[in-house]
């Protein structure tokens, strides 16, 4: 029997969240302390390491869009709730935490954007929004917007970033798939260019649509890209996976991706591709700047990976065994 | 008595070998048991439209999965014939999990293409259980290919729990792949009808289903993810695939009510296995009748349609006011 008993005080996250953690940054990657400021400023690349953090929708936007050309397009479709889901919580429910947590009616942003002076349609999915997942409502954008770029004849770019269908919704989520490949059937047809930008993670029923469909395909360094997300082979096929494995570098190696571009150089990179496949010409700004190879740029802008997992990370191959496993 | 039973068939099964003992015992000691024989088979047939007119969706879900169920190459051998088997996507290798060729449909050229499992562990060994690799999407489509170029209609046989997910197959690209058939599938100019046979799952199944035509069978189902995947990721516990099941609307006639096939091809009662006879002979009509209504109407007027079709998939709203597509 005790006489008296000393009462638990559990940390609150309150207490924690005082901390000045909007001054600096810890790199996930390398563990390098940041200024936040200047993470911001190097578009969330880690400076030392050049891992890339994920984005909001709008930031990348900001990143792709020439100053003031970005009208968003299709911002008032939101989803229906079609079969009335109810898991351990009403879909609605998560669809309105969403919403109120990222501004955004759901997983993807669309509009029209003036690129280096291109006229491009674009779209950039959010993966903050029920996991960048695909529903009816990311159907409907991404064809709207791919139907907006046949009828201007404008190139479309989709910046992918997905845990794939959206469970909630059922086979329509994955019809969502059908359909998006329908839209970009008419834009193959009409030569008109299509450019994927896949970023960390982009897996399922996206990739296994218009995430794999770019007339170019482009990944951000050190994304996770895949059909099917690493733990469910894991218990497939009662392995470990080799490291590397799914990310940007395994997907360049396999012939899945044109290239891999840092943040930094997206931009630019996307407009040298636009011009070749419109058959524009090269600006008179860039032809005197000598503009590099993109890929060549893009290495050049990133420093050496310093820590040894970066390393193992960046040059992670599966062993021959490994690959010949399954 | 060699057809394994289900869960919800123990009273059928029971009632069965009841009467089957009667008979046996009335054989053999030659007793008149007709009267009782008939009473019996009264309750049977009974019994039996009671538990098959209202199965639950998990219950589909095991009568699609069933070991007996007709697979595509009974299909195949059953509702066509002259079967030219084609092999390889010219590319890495023949995918077993994936049949396909040239065969007659009412006597008319068609290509068809399906998943196809194997009925014992060797087979599957060789089928992958139905779960393709990129190369199965690629010889697929190489086949459809084939089929355009000669004008023949396609026909497609679906009935897989998902694409295989393994390390070869990431390498080699199953995103790619599926989606390639998806948009290659919406760019064809001969008539195309996708039959769900048996498990439609996922994109794996998605990959030979863009069609002109999407049919079911009665008992097939068709969904984003197998119930159980579904409930280990929302309801974070296996337990919960019933619930999953249910909510996911997988059955034929929820995919009929939502629009997102044209059809549901009736089984005999008790499933396809039942009687294998029946279930080829009703999805030799349907889908000989919906390639002589595509054949019909011109290359471009079936791709509009089915473009069409496409792009109205799917329910969202409109903010600020609440409008149905």
């Amino acid at each position: 029997m005790t006489w008296f008993r000393k009462e638990k005080q559990k940390l609150r996250a309150a207490d924690r969240r005082d901390l000045p953690t909007d001054v600096f940054d810890k790199c996930p990657e390398c563990g390098e302390i940041l200024y936040r400021a200047r993470l911001e400023q190097n578009v969330n690349v880690c400076p030392t390491c050049g891992h890339h953090r994920r984005i909001a929708a709008d930031d990348y936007i900001r990143l792709l869009a020439d100053e003031g050309s970005f009208e968003e397009t299709e911002a008032e479709l939101r989803s229906a709730d079609p079969l009335g889901f109810v898991d351990l919580k009403p879909y609605t429910q998560r669809l309105e935490a969403a919403e109120r947590a990222t501004g955004r009616g759901d997983a993807v942003v669309t509009g029209l954007a003036e690129l280096e002076g291109i006229p491009v349609a674009l779209a950039v999915m959010d993966f903050e929004f029920i996991g960048g997942s695909m529903g009816s409502v990311v159907g409907e954008k991404i064809a709207r917007v791919a139907r907006r770029a046949l009828d201007e004849r404008r190139p479309l770019i989709i910046v992918s970033a997905s845990g794939g269908a959206r469970m909630m919704e059922g086979i329509l989520s994955l019809m969502q798939m059908a359909k998006t490949s329908v839209a970009l059937a008419e834009l193959h047809e009409a030569g008109i260019p299509y450019i994927s930008v896949l970023t960390n993670p982009t897996t399922g029923g996206v990739t296994a649509s218009y995430g794999m469909l770019g007339d170019v395909n482009l990944a951000e360094p050190g994304a996770l890209i895949g059909f099917a997300g690493p733990r469910v082979i894991e218990q497939t096929i009662k392995q470990e996976l080799p490291s590397g494995f799914q990310r940007s570098e395994f997907l360049l190696e396999h012939g899945m991706v044109d290239h891999i571009v840092d943040r930094r150089m997206m931009k630019a990179t996307l407009a040298r591709l636009l011009r070749h496949m419109l058959g524009l010409p090269v600006p008179a700004a860039a032809a005197e700047g000598g503009a590099a190879e993109p890929a060549a740029a893009a290495a050049a802008a990133e420093p050496k990976p310093t820590t040894p997992r970066a390393r193992r990370r960046r040059n992670g191959r599966p062993s021959r065994e490994e690959r010949s496993a399954d | 008595m060699s057809t394994p039973h289900l869960e919800f068939e123990k009273d059928i099964a029971e009632l069965e070998a009841q009467i089957a003992r009667l008979q046996a015992m009335a054989r053999k000691q030659g007793l008149e048991a007709g009267r009782e024989l008939r009473v019996l088979e009264r309750r049977l047939e009974a019994l039996r439209l009671e538990a098959y007119r209202n199965l639950t969706p998990v219950e589909r879900v095991q009568l699609a999965r069933h070991p007996k169920r007709p697979y595509a190459l009974d299909y195949i051998e059953g509702a066509f014939t002259d079967f030219v088997e084609l092999h390889g996507d010219r590319l890495f290798r023949d995918d077993e999990a994936v049949v396909g060729g040239w065969a007659r449909l009412e006597g008319r050229t068609v290509m068809v293409i399906g998943h196809q499992k194997g009925r014992d562990m060797k087979q599957n060994l060789r089928r992958n259980f139905g779960m393709p690799h990129p190369e199965g999407y690629r010889k697929a489509l190489r086949l459809m290919r084939l089929a355009e170029k000669f004008g023949h209609p396609i026909v497609t046989l679906i009935d897989t729990p998902g694409a295989y997910p393994g390390i070869g197959a990431e390498e080699r690209g199953q995103g790619e792949a599926i989606a390639m058939n998806l948009r290659e599938m919406a760019r064809l100019r001969v008539p195309t009808v996708a039959v769900v046979i048996g498990e439609g799952g996922s994109g794996g199944a998605l990959a030979l289903g863009v069609a002109d035509r999407v049919l079911m069978l009665e008992n097939a189902t068709y969904s984003v993810i197998s119930p159980e995947g579904c409930a280990a990721i929302l309801w974070k516990t296996n337990a919960a695939k019933d619930k999953a099941a249910e909510a996911m609307k997988i059955t034929a006639a929820d995919l009929a009510a939502l629009g997102v096939i044209d059809e549901v091809v009736p089984e005999p009662l008790g499933g396809a296995h039942t009687d294998p006879a029946q279930a080829v002979a009703n999805l030799r009509a349907a889908v000989a009748r919906h390639v002589a209504e595509l054949e019909r109407l011109s290359p471009e007027e079936r791709r509009r349609r089915r473009w069409e079709k496409y792009e109205r998939m799917g329910v969202w709203r409109e903010e600020p006011a609440a409008v149905a597509p």
